[in-house]
């Protein structure tokens, strides 16, 4: 028994160590990734599509000061007074902006739709109250990033950095002024050097448009995103990337043109798509005079329908009749027939005999409430993907843009088919159907999932065309994950793979337009 | 003692939070050992539910979860290496249900938990007995089970390492036993590949706050009852609040109190067996259910000496 007792002491003094001597810290997949160093400037992205620009020299940067003047030497002298005495915070935010400007702000704009995708908490009257733009820190604060707004507020901010990186990419030729350690070869340098003319500064692009065009979608949350603007400018000004002259040139270029997506966003129908009371109940008295079963909300209280006017939303890819003729699925199977019997009944077998590995995909893709909904798990993925392949700040943004209009497009077409059908969630036609994730609180056909997993698949299959297999693969998962956590039909999956794939040739149509390829 | 030894044994841990730990038998927080040789094994069912519960510090109900119960059965034992040390493990398996709401319960085999109790001290002082314990403890996953999907996760995947200083006063047929426990829990890794708590994070690692636990009893046990009261508190050290009308998650700060009682019963005709029962209450809490938590279970005393085959334990209290 000695032995025993000496072996299970060793034993728990061990594992106990193990866990003491552990470090817990954690670390993102994208903290180590290194400076982006472009394997191809794109030197000549200044005459690539934008896409609401006119021109890429709409808005006027005035031409810089020369490198021999005064004024550029003392801004060359600014940066070598910074670098004197770098603290470790300053290298690693050096670090983490060189990964990438777009990078960056995706992921900031993708933790900004995961805060606040949270469906607001009913009344004590049982109605559910909305939050206002013009109140955003009142509870419920705004807004509510839900899949169709995230969709949204992603491909205003893709497409405004985009069109900026093309007028900025017209500048850096026009102007052509060289990066400050190109002037000054005593500089200290902290990020890869670049050929590419650094007036106006591509971050501060970035970092402007972003922060102009997150106003209007995330008011309340200014300070973070000034913090962040400074604290991206002020990397680049210490690592020796960017005098503050580029700096500045940069930001007011990505502003401006940011504003011209701000005034599309304020006039694009998403400002309504809440509806109206009398809105909600027509959906319903059209649906069963049309002879079917009207979805309801599974919620208690009943919440009404999440943005059932999305689908009216101006589109980037496609108008409105295009949409309807093109796009929208068939009818699906009537809600009294044998055939949606039979595939409820399929649904309840699912969730009545779930396997861990199915589990497993039903919480990958869930991407529910709390979340940076399946938009920004697309952008997450895709982003991975950019990562080793070095394209320049331009090309990341249009590939972003891209796909952003694909996943916002995908989110009108997808949602104009769910209110146009107004079709029920399995587990209200059978209430046995318990569900292995939360049941999103709008009607069924087509599944969001599959409509935005497809059109991001069919574009992102087309700017790495490597990758289109597992890509397809990806949004076909995601697709049945829908089904295996018992809240999507087959059709509505089957369909909704369908419809997406549709919007992202729309996609393609445009990449392979644009001059970048 | 030493049928008195499962007597805590099937004191259910004294707390439930989203998730239940209640398998967490608490004999590893009472002060009593089995002799020698001694293998005291049994089965044990508790049902715990709760209906309101803490989002952050607001008290709230949630119409789409109705009330969230968990069953459990688990298999406990406890077995004398020594007069002074024993070993003790419990194995639960656990299934959750939500009365309203469409979510779908999960079930499986939950956590291995591991003790050993060592008597470090034993001495007369004053008209009783001053015990003092050192108990070290370890926990993990048996299976593959969903931590991320709280209130309804059968358990949160973490495996735990714990160091427990206990000491026990005897006076007569009274008691007070107090202990504080350290708990190291390691990191887990959900189904996700990124999740939000207070900020983005890029990862499908979740980083688990350590915990401390404060145990206090006090009864009247004998050969033949046990009778006491138990006040527990378990405190996350770390983590954060559910936000507004979120889920939980499985690093949320959570915190309970809870108050209880325990009756163990041995009967005279066959002193190897022993019966348990008892119930707890959720005081308060931060990032939990207000669980209410019943148990039962009985267990039998097997020799495991050599030397004699006969089960003859009876006899002195502890």
């Amino acid at each position: 028994m000695k032995k025993v007792f000496i072996f299970s002491m060793i034993a728990l003094a061990v594992t106990v160590t193990v866990f003491v001597g552990c470090n817990k810290d954690i670390s993102g997949r994208t903290d180590g990734i290194g400076a982006l160093k472009p394997a191809n400037l794109d030197i000549d992205a200044g005459t690539w599509k934008p896409i609401l620009l006119t021109a890429p020299d709409e808005f006027a940067v005035p031409a810089p000061s020369a490198t021999n003047t005064p004024d550029y030497i003392a801004q060359v002298n600014e940066i070598k007074t910074w670098q004197a005495n770098l603290t470790d915070e300053e290298k690693r935010i050096v670090n983490y902006w060189s990964g990438g400007a777009v990078l960056r702000w995706n992921e900031i704009l993708r933790e900004l739709v995961a805060k606040h995708n949270l469906p607001p908490y009913q009344n004590g009257d049982g109605t559910y109250p909305i939050p206002s733009a013009a109140n955003p820190l009142a509870y419920p604060q705004f807004p509510f990033a839900n899949p169709p707004y995230a969709g949204r507020a992603y491909a205003y901010v893709s497409t405004a950095q985009y069109d900026a990186l093309v007028a900025a990419w017209h500048y850096k030729k026009l102007y052509n002024r060289a990066a400050p350690y190109k002037v000054d070869s005593t500089l200290n340098v902290l990020i890869p050097k670049s050929d590419l003319p650094s007036y106006p500064s591509e971050d501060a692009v970035v970092a402007g448009a972003a922060a102009e065009m997150m106003k209007l979608l995330f008011p309340g949350d200014q300070d973070y995103i000034q913090l962040k603007v400074e604290e991206h400018k002020h990397a680049r000004l210490i690592a020796g990337a960017n005098v503050r002259s580029d700096l500045e040139a940069g930001e007011a270029l990505g502003k401006a043109v940011a504003q011209k997506f701000v005034a599309r966003a304020r006039t694009d129908r998403a400002g309504t798509a809440v509806g109206t009371p009398a809105i909600w109940k027509q959906l319903e008295d059209d649906c069963i005079a049309r002879g079917e079963i009207p979805w309801y909300s599974l919620e208690v209280p009943r919440r009404p329908p999440m943005l059932p006017l999305f689908g009216k939303v101006k589109a980037f890819l496609f108008d409105s009749a295009t949409m309807v003729n093109l796009i929208r699925p068939g009818t699906p199977p009537l809600t009294k027939s044998p055939e949606m019997a039979d595939e409820t009944a399929e649904i309840l077998d699912f969730v009545n005999n779930p396997t861990r590995e199915r589990i497993r995909i039903v919480h990958f893709w869930a991407d529910g409430a709390g979340t940076y909904t399946p938009p920004g798990h697309w952008d997450a993925i895709a982003a991975e993907d950019f990562i080793p392949k070095n394209f320049s700040e331009v090309r990341w943004a249009r590939n972003m843009a891209l796909l952003n209009m694909a996943l916002m497009d995908a989110g009108i077409a997808c949602w104009d088919a769910k209110y146009f059908y107004f079709n029920p969630r399995p587990t209200q036609l059978d209430p046995n159907i318990k569900t292995l994730t939360g049941i999103p609180n709008f009607p069924a056909y087509i599944s969001g999932h599959s409509t935005f997993s497809a059109a991001a698949a069919t574009i992102l299959g087309h700017i790495i065309p490597e990758r289109k297999t597992a890509y397809d693969e990806m949004a076909l998962e995601a697709s049945l994950s829908r089904m295996y956590g018992g809240i999507h039909y087959r059709s509505d999956c089957e369909r909704g793979l369908v419809a997406g794939a549709k919007v992202g040739e729309y996609a393609i149509q445009r990449a392979i337009t644009d001059g970048a390829e | 003692m030493k049928i008195l030894s499962m007597a805590g044994r099937a004191l259910l841990a004294g707390f439930c939070m989203f998730i239940s730990f209640i398998v967490n038998a608490q004999t590893d927080m009472d002060a009593i050992m089995m002799e020698k040789n001694a293998f005291c094994v049994g089965p044990m069912y508790s049902y715990s539910s709760w209906k309101n519960y803490w989002e952050g510090t607001l008290k709230r109900d949630n119409e789409n979860l109705g009330t969230v119960s968990t069953q459990m059965i688990g298999m406990m034992g406890n077995y004398g290496i020594s007069r002074k040390l024993n070993a003790l493990f419990s194995v639960p398996y656990v299934k959750t249900k939500a009365s309203a709401g469409t979510l779908h319960g999960m079930d499986g085999l939950q956590d291995l938990s591991l003790f050993l109790k060592w008597r470090a001290l034993e001495k007369k002082l004053g008209d009783g007995k001053l015990s003092l314990f050192g108990i070290a403890g370890a926990s993990f996953p048996l299976s593959d089970y969903v931590a991320d999907f709280l209130p309804l996760s059968i358990g949160l995947q973490t495996k735990t390492g714990s160091a427990r200083v206990m000491a026990d006063y005897l006076w007569g047929n009274l008691f007070a036993t107090g202990s504080a426990t350290y708990v190291l829990r390691s990191n887990i890794d959900i189904d996700r590949t990124s999740y939000y708590t207070t900020e983005q994070h890029i990862t499908n690692e979740v980083k688990m706050p350590d915990a401390m636990n404060y145990n206090f009893r006090a009864g009247f046990r004998n050969h033949r009852w046990i009778a006491e009261a138990v006040l527990n508190y378990w405190n996350t050290l770390g983590g954060f609040d559910i936000t507004r009308n979120n889920m939980p998650f499985p690093s949320n700060e959570m915190d309970a109190t809870t108050a209880g009682v325990n009756l163990k019963y041995v009967l005279p005709s066959l002193p190897q067996l022993s019966i348990v029962a008892g119930g707890m209450y959720t005081v308060a809490g931060r990032n939990m259910g207000q669980a209410t938590t019943v148990y039962g279970s009985f267990f039998y005393v097997f020799d495991l000496s050599k030397k004699s085959k006969s089960t003859n334990q009876s006899s002195k209290t502890n």
